[in-house]
């Protein structure tokens, strides 16, 4: 085992090991907020670490792709987590917010009266 | 190198395990989006993984292709949600 190999499972089992803790976010959170905060923040971590690992056994030529698939992931999980979030919130789905601009009406994003 | 390839895809099926319980039970359409959300990228790291396993690294363009797809999916999928509206 080099010291690259070993480094780059170091990182594959922390990849691993934050996918799991994403699934447990996902399983024991109470609801659509809170799951949706586990599930974007472990999967982008986790997909980072995860191929920061497979970035030190893969080619140089591969090392370009995975850059973009991270890119690709940094960028689009906060728009889905945002479209989720107010969709959810829309529909009055999950516990009711402690303070909740966007439901009386005076938040800056707050819906069109319908 | 290949013991530590078998342990990270075991983790990974426990976390594809725990996100389908969530993905069966969620109670709305909404815990459904985000545990498919998340099996998608639990997808990619199983691609990944196995790529590395065969160390035959040219399928790491198809992580590209599954991000773009869930992504993709998700976003469609919000856009005709109209039957949940109070």
């Amino acid at each position: 085992m080099t010291g690259t190999e070993i480094a780059a499972s170091v990182l594959l089992l922390g990849g691993a090991l934050l996918a799991v803790l994403a699934g447990v976010g996902m399983v024991r959170l109470p609801d659509v907020g809170s799951r949706l905060q586990a599930a974007t923040k472990l999967q982008v971590i986790g997909l980072v670490v995860l191929a920061a690992g497979a970035a030190l056994l893969v080619p140089v030529s591969e090392v370009l792709k995975l850059a973009l698939v991270v890119l690709f992931q940094l960028a689009t999980a906060p728009v889905l987590a945002q479209l989720v979030a107010r969709e959810a919130h829309r529909a009055g789905v999950g516990k009711p917010l402690v303070r909740d601009e966007l439901r009386n009406g005076e938040g800056p994003g707050a819906p069109p009266p319908r | 190198m290949s013991a530590v390839l078998l342990i990270t895809a075991a983790l990974l099926l426990v976390a594809a395990g725990l996100t389908l319980f969530r993905l069966l039970r969620g109670p709305s359409l909404y815990d459904r989006l985000v545990a498919l959300d998340l099996l998608v990228v639990i997808i990619m790291g199983g691609i990944l993984v196995e790529a590395l396993q065969r160390n035959e690294s040219a399928n790491v363009l198809l992580l590209v292709v599954v991000a773009l797809l869930g992504f993709l999916s998700t976003v469609s999928v919000l856009r005709f949600d109209v039957e949940e509206r109070r």
